[in-house]
């Protein structure tokens, strides 16, 4: 039987080549995408997910009006779900119609007129299904005929629809839901007409019917009108030249409204089975599977025809491969599988046996991923060049940067503070001690800490050098980014030899000086200057970079106390005004300087106005300039008032600017038309892999390594061995006593 | 009933039948658990508040971004949190108990019922659908472990005083003295990336591939300090008087150990040992995030990181529940391997 058992066990483990392979077999061959998720999505609505990781899924789920182009740059729009780029008319107060070049201030309301393509389908969904009669199949369920369902997918029919303009101004109407997280609600009712007034009928409805199944196909919203079948219209307030980027977002992609009329019967939320856990979408993809705590699976709908490959693109695209599939019908993998890897480790370990098609790299694996020429270019190491790994790379729309808070009498710009019911009456004191803040003392020393802190040298350290440090707010490849002489922060930057080069330290001290803090001591009380830095970060692995920082206000005599605390409480100092100094960052929502500039926007002041400008800056120039630029288009002009706001931002150096992160990504070479865009979410649908040749590589890479399990069973067995031998001596010794004469 | 012991009447009472007394005193237990479970809730409630208020799980849910107070106020009625915390002033009677949040939102749990987590899913049905997975490491590693812990230690007994019993010892202090973290990656890097004999991490499909390396770096994790803990056991049995009269009555070495000394050495074991089993439901909060197995564990890291209430005192609740369960199923359980041992 032992033999027997032995001989199977061999049988079975030498049966299949590969032994690691994480996968079904049955999936070899195939044309999926492999990837993995990091953190399982809180929402897959499309009214109330806001976050990258939840567009990841979203974005290739849902086709909105928009989209970003794939390949072209600077980032440009163009129709996804719609047939052309919506037609603006401005309308005067009076309605009359207004020319295209009127100006801003004249602009009472901006009607968008949108039309989709005929013919989008929707994903297969049980919510479509008809019986016999033509009637909807499963609106009337009780909650025993989900018995034994899961899943959309574990109904024996379904069905799909055309999707229509309705469908669109559906999901606009949601926005004001309630009964939903809006997280975009309170920026679309300043411009959507009427959705304000919308969300008070709703909640009214609410009121009068707390049990009744919210009908928003029977109240209408001014705003948004069909036209009609393909055709619909949006009135906003003023002109608002970034709206057409909100268009291409999920929140403006098409509901049917039968969806949610089919999971709001009674027990489909006990099941988990919510349009927040299975979205109904016009898009490439469809979940397919939808296991959050390990697995997420989209697959290819079947009935999405729209589009096509782009057949143009940078000038570099062609060479580099990225037009070969020019006019293909997308996507081009059947299936994309997201697995959920919470840790760098294991994630990185399989995507080096292939069973990942591409990574990021943590600092761990970055020594072993990348090399660093002599030109300062980064490529990939040897080892991964032998396995036909390439690298790209993007600077990403975010930047990460420390603030002043502007209320603060040492380091501020001696704001007011405007007592909320929230203030403590603590930090209230301290804030109206505006008396002792001297507004020029407090520049140049802000000015000082600009030129000291040496981000060029975090980024190398901390960063692995992906990232270049920020000269402003705006990242690269934004509009009103400008490259060399012009676009360097004067203050803390000298143009040197074709580039920036941070000031000396001599320079940072004279500030100082100016300031009244010779040497880091305040001439007036001769006491050391002392400022305190706010964070999150109280780990081991963060107390390099804090101790660093450290460093670079000793240089100027300067103390610097790092006052770690949780995430709550620091959201909570930052509300409050409760700051000196602290780390915060911000990702685009769309590629235009707008989306950064309005965080430094006075009536955007965090501790006044509850808005995004977390160090409460105020400038009232800068204030005035903001709200002039912010409704042009991209022309000369606007470039240069962008350029008087970035020089005041320079002088007052409200943030130490700190850098632009880089994305670093891996790809395998079964792996085809990837190219960096930080804007796009919705980038599976281009991405095709040679699924032949990863076969190929994994068998070749993942050959299992047999030895160490015979040397261990044999070691094990040795050992049992010689304690048998052993125990039988003891008993043979124990017995001859027991048995000798006494 | 006829009292033949009696010498008094008084000490002639009638005492029910051993399965009535084992019954009652079982009942007595859980009624015991009520105040516990309620002491625990309490507990658990204060901590969590004390540490975050509505408002900050409020905005952890919604994001840093674009979030308005009245997108807060909106979140807490939704999810119950727009309520005092434990005293309500402004409403009368009971009302001021029940119309809180501590009350709504621990009430439902005595009856099983554990609502929704603040992401909108069925917290029961999640505790349902991940217990399988926790299962599936926490048992082989238990059952496995037990017997390798128990064999190992007795190994060291039979060879105590020697130059195996110190090596043994030893390796045990060396294996006790490395973090569990290291056994993990140490094991994803030898045998998953190094030799590919089972994947790196990853869970279901094929099943059995991906159970091995978790369960062996479990087991190896738990041999220092168990296989120590059984030898003190057994050295402590093995100085005793039936163990002597077991050798003299011509009994192999192997004999006294697996038969009089194992049996005997049955109740400290059954203390560590069966309070654990009903707690193998709750998976283990770092093997299941590093290998991407989706367990109880990994659920409760990732409701605390995500600040959501409802899913914690789901988890300390029911993990207070078990554990009261494993003590009384050791109490049963020394019934079991000792006659001489009662319930009443």
């Amino acid at each position: 039987m032992k033999y027997i058992a032995g001989f199977l066990l061999l049988t079975l483990l030498t049966a299949c080549d590969v032994w690691n392979n994480p996968y079904p077999s049955a999936d070899a061959g195939k044309a999926i995408l492999y990837t993995a998720f990091t953190e399982r999505p809180k929402h897959l609505d499309p009214a109330q997910a806001y976050s990258e990781n939840e567009y990841a899924f979203l974005a290739n789920i849902y086709a909105p009006p928009l989209q970003y182009h794939y390949l072209k740059r600077p980032y440009q729009l163009v129709p996804q779900a719609a047939d052309s780029m919506p037609v603006i008319t401005y309308l005067d107060s009076r309605q009359r119609q207004l020319p295209a070049d009127a100006p801003a201030e004249k602009i009472a309301f901006s009607v968008y007129e949108i039309h989709i393509k005929p013919g989008m389908h929707y994903q297969p969904h049980p919510a479509f299904a008809r019986d016999a009669q033509g009637l909807p199949e499963y609106f009337h369920l009780k909650p025993a005929d989900l018995n034994d369902i899961h899943a959309p997918g574990d109904f024996s029919h379904s069905g799909t629809r055309v999707v229509t303009a309705a469908d669109y101004v559906y999901q606009i109407k949601r926005l004001a839901n309630p009964q939903l997280h809006q997280p975009i609600f309170g920026v679309m009712s300043e411009y959507i007409i009427g959705l304000k007034e919308y969300a008070q009928t709703l909640q009214q409805t609410l009121k009068k019917h707390p049990d009744d199944f919210l009908d928003l196909t029977a109240l209408p919203l001014p705003g948004v009108t069909v036209v009609n079948e393909t055709t619909y219209r949006i009135t906003i307030h003023g002109k608002y030249p970034q709206f057409a980027y909100w268009l291409a977002m999920p929140f403006f992609a098409p509901m049917p409204p039968e969806a949610e009329r089919f999971y709001a019967q009674a027990g489909m939320k006990e099941r988990n089975l919510t349009l927040d856990w299975w979205p109904v979408g016009s898009g490439p993809y469809y979940l397919s599977q939808n296991d959050p705590n390990r697995l997420m699976v989209l697959s290819k709908n079947p009935d999405y025809h729209s589009e096509l490959y782009p057949a143009e693109g940078e000038a570099g695209d062609l060479p580099a491969g990225l037009l070969a599939d020019a006019g293909h019908p997308l996507p081009l993998t059947d299936k994309v599988v997201f697995t959920l890897e919470k840790e760098t480790i294991p994630y990185w370990s399989k995507f080096l046996q292939g069973y990942y098609d591409a990574s990021g790299i943590s600092s761990d694996s970055f020594d072993q991923a990348i090399q660093v020429t002599g030109g300062g270019e980064a490529s990939v190491s040897g080892a991964m060049q032998a396995q036909g790994i390439t690298l790209s790379t993007s600077v990403a729309t975010s930047t990460l940067y420390t603030g002043f808070n502007w209320l603060d009498p040492v380091v501020g710009g001696c704001g007011r503070h405007i007592p909320s019911p929230q203030s403590s009456p603590l930090m209230d004191e301290s804030k109206q001690s505006d008396s002792t803040c001297n507004p020029e003392r407090a520049r140049k020393l802000r000015q000082a800490i600009s030129i000291a802190v040496d981000f060029e040298e975090f980024i190398s350290i901390f960063a692995n050098g992906r990232g270049i440090a920020a000269q402003s707010p705006i990242p690269p490849g934004i509009f009103g980014y400008r490259e060399g002489a012009a676009g360097i922060n004067s203050v803390v930057y000298d143009w040197v030899n074709g580039a920036p080069e941070r000031k000396p330290l001599t320079a940072a001290k004279r500030l100082l000086a100016e300031a009244g803090y010779p040497d880091g001591v305040d001439e007036k009380t001769h006491q050391p200057l002392v400022i305190n830095l706010d964070t999150t970060a109280s780990g081991v692995g963060d107390k390099a970079h804090l101790d660093w920082m450290r460093k670079q206000f000793n240089q100027l005599g300067v103390q610097l106390v790092v006052r770690s605390t949780d995430y709550n409480r620091f959201q909570d100092k930052v509300r409050r005004g409760d700051t000196q100094m602290f780390y915060y960052g911000w990702n685009a929502d769309y590629p235009d300087p707008e989306n950064f500039l309005f965080l430094l926007d006075g009536a955007q002041g965090k501790v006044n106005h509850g808005g995004e400008n977390a160090s409460n800056y105020s400038n009232p120039e800068y204030d005035r300039l903001f709200n002039e630029m912010k409704n042009m288009e991209n022309s000369p002009d606007r470039q240069l008032i962008i350029d008087r706001m970035l020089t005041i931002l320079h002088d007052d150096s409200p943030w130490l600017w700190g850098y632009h992160p880089k994305n670093y990504v891996l790809q395998h070479g079964w792996l085809y038309n990837v190219k960096p865009n930080v804007m796009a979410t919705n980038k599976l649908k281009y991405w095709r892999v040679d699924a032949k040749l990863r076969d190929e590589r994994r068998a070749q890479w993942n050959k299992p390594v047999l030895w160490p399990l015979w040397l261990g069973g044999s070691a094990m067995l040795l050992f049992a061995l010689w304690i048998w031998h052993v125990l039988r001596q003891r008993e043979n010794a124990r017995s001859l006593q027991d048995n000798s004469p006494v | 009933m006829y009292c033949a012991s009696a010498r008094t009447p008084a000490a002639c009472k009638i005492t029910p039948p051993y399965n009535i007394r084992m019954i009652a005193y079982l009942i007595r237990r859980l009624l015991y658990a009520l105040p516990i479970l309620i002491g625990v809730n309490l507990l658990t409630f204060a901590l969590f508040f004390v540490v975050n208020t509505p408002d900050d799980m409020a905005r952890m849910q919604l994001g840093v971004k674009r979030v308005t107070p009245e997108a807060i106020v909106l979140w807490k009625q939704q999810h119950g949190y727009d309520k005092p915390l434990m005293i309500n002033h402004a409403a009368a009677g009971a009302k001021q108990f029940t119309n809180t949040i501590f009350w709504q939102k621990s009430a439902s749990m005595f009856v099983l019922d554990f609502g929704y987590s603040d992401d909108g899913r069925n917290i029961s049905r999640e505790i349902v659908t991940r217990m399988g997975p926790s299962l599936s490491i926490a048992l082989p590693t238990f059952l496995a472990g037990l017997v390798i812990y128990v064999s190992f230690a007795l190994l060291m007994t039979l060879f105590r005083a020697t130059a195996l019993d110190i090596a043994g010892v030893t390796l045990c202090v060396m294996l006790m003295s490395i973090s569990g973290l290291f056994y993990i990656i140490g094991g994803q890097f030898l045998i998953g990336k190094l030799w590919h004999l089972v994947p790196v991490s990853g869970y279901g499909g094929g099943g059995f591939k991906f159970v091995v390396l978790p369960v062996v770096i479990g087991i190896i994790g738990g041999i220092g300090s168990s296989s120590r803990w059984y030898r003190a056991i057994f050295l402590e049995e093995i100085g005793r008087d039936y163990v002597r009269t077991a050798r003299a009555k011509g009994l192999s070495e192997l004999q006294v150990l697996f038969i009089h000394v194992l049996k005997n050495a049955m109740i400290p074991i059954l203390t560590g040992v069966v309070v654990v089993i009903p707690l193998l439901f709750m998976g283990s909060l770092l093997t299941e995030s590093f290998f991407g197995i989706p367990g109880l564990g990994s659920y409760t890291i990732d409701a605390i990181n995500a600040q959501d209430f409802s899913v914690v005192r789901a988890m300390v609740f029911l993990g207070s529940l078990l554990y009261i369960a494993g003590l009384i199923l050791t109490d049963i359980s020394y019934t079991l391997v000792d006659p001489r041992v009662r319930l009443s």
